[in-house]
């Protein structure tokens, strides 16, 4: 069964208020890692947005078709990383023939993506809650998007943060950890606006 | 003390270079399943699992792989123990299973278990990388298991289901939604690191005196 929900509401919803780091804590190991500066958020956040659609539509079509009409549902998770990894690979390639510009900014972060919770987790949420193709388009999209958002603002944060005296203990991650805690409160202020999961 | 000592790894995987606090990796797929205790506890032994396994077969596997494709046959390898743990889980404990939701599939993506498969299973014995996946697995578990009492404490008033706190206890709602985890699990690395730093410096000083 589809559910009924229409795509922009999907939309506004898995950028806003079921944020896929915020709310679900998906991606968190690069996110951590990466948001001190900027640059290299940005770069991140628009190649999780890319992959993270291509990946979620290529996952459907091979789920609907081949999957479910075989019976293979158990085989789901070797299927879905497979197709990401090798996505990233064809990807990678692709940038690099056709603009080297983009791959020199964006192609150190490409290999990491594979093991980016976010990815394979938009394809099993969209397994589980039955997404139509439209709504999985746009919830992939929505989700790169709020990641995209989140890892900026964090990024933009952390920026701040270097001049703030921090006790030593929390310096480091315990304060990303603690900045990324008032975020998620932030973020959970949108929920009165609508709900879906 | 010998590095590779099987009380050493102990030492480290549980406290010195703890997965979470120290390393700060593979957070993602448990910390979401941390508002409830038995949630957690089935996620991490299932962790424990994976790893300890992926680890064998890792090990074992070592001379045969080509080194080009270590990568991809790795997360193949977690995969495929991730399966069995999914499958095992909907057969024994559906309810479980399925208030988990993907967060189970998500252990494949979880950075720790590939990061140990490469760094110490790729350069050691089948039996002590069995134990360091478990110990790992422990590390990992402890951690998270303090996190998830506090959070099931204050959000339901009840450990493991059983509600202990009167009934007159207002519950934190907050404690059930997702910003309570990252401030808890800062919280904790702020504690845990405070610790070791004060250690470190005991140590210092006590080499400084000499």
């Amino acid at each position: 069964m589809v559910p009924d929900i229409n795509p922009v509401v999907l939309l506004f919803a898995s950028v806003f208020t079921s944020n896929i780091l915020l709310a679900n804590f998906l991606g968190m190991c690069s996110f951590i890692s990466i948001s001190k500066d900027m640059k290299s958020a940005n770069g991140l956040g628009l190649a999780v947005t890319v992959v993270l659609t291509l990946t979620a539509m290529l996952n459907w079509v091979i789920l609907q078709y081949v999957l479910i009409p075989l019976d293979l549902l158990y085989l789901r998770y070797i299927i879905f990383i497979i197709v990401i990894a090798a996505t990233v690979q064809i990807l990678e390639m692709v940038i690099d023939r056709v603009s080297p510009a983009l791959y020199i900014s964006l192609g150190i972060f490409l290999p990491l993506i594979t093991v980016n919770c976010a990815i394979l987790g938009v394809a099993l949420f969209m397994q589980i809650r039955n997404y139509s193709f439209i709504q999985t388009v746009v919830f992939a999209f929505g989700s790169g998007l709020g990641w995209w958002l989140a890892i900026m603002a964090l990024a933009a944060i952390q920026k701040k943060l270097v001049k703030a005296p921090v006790p030593a203990g929390l310096s480091g991650p315990g304060i990303t950890l603690i900045t990324i805690g008032f975020m998620a409160m932030a973020f959970i202020g949108f929920s009165g606006m609508l709900n879906v999961q | 003390m010998n590095e590779d000592s099987p009380g050493q790894i102990l030492k480290n995987n549980v406290w010195t270079s703890n997965p979470i606090f120290i390393q700060i990796l593979g957070i993602c797929s448990t910390l979401a399943v941390t508002n409830n205790l038995s949630n957690t506890l089935i996620m991490t032994v299932g962790l424990m699992f994976v790893s300890a396994f992926t680890n064998l077969t890792v090990s074992l596997l070592k001379t045969v792989i080509p080194r080009k494709v270590r990568m991809i046959l790795q997360t193949l390898i977690i995969a495929f123990y991730v399966i069995i743990v999914d499958i095992l889980l909907r057969a024994y404990l559906p309810e479980i299973s399925k208030s988990l939701g993907p967060y189970v599939g998500l252990i494949i993506t979880n950075c720790i278990i590939m990061g140990r498969a490469e760094a110490f299973a790729q350069s050691h014995d089948p039996l002590i990388s069995v134990w360091d996946g478990i110990t790992s697995g422990l590390g990992y578990m402890w951690v998270l298991m303090v996190i998830a009492l506090v959070r099931e404490i204050m959000g339901f008033g009840t450990v493991f289901g059983i509600t202990i706190l009167p009934s007159g206890f207002i519950p934190w709602t907050i404690m059930v939604m997702a910003p309570s985890a990252f401030f808890l699990l800062g919280t904790f690395i702020w504690v845990a690191k405070t610790i070791i730093l004060k250690q470190q410096a005991g140590l210092k000083q006590v080499k400084g005196g000499k």
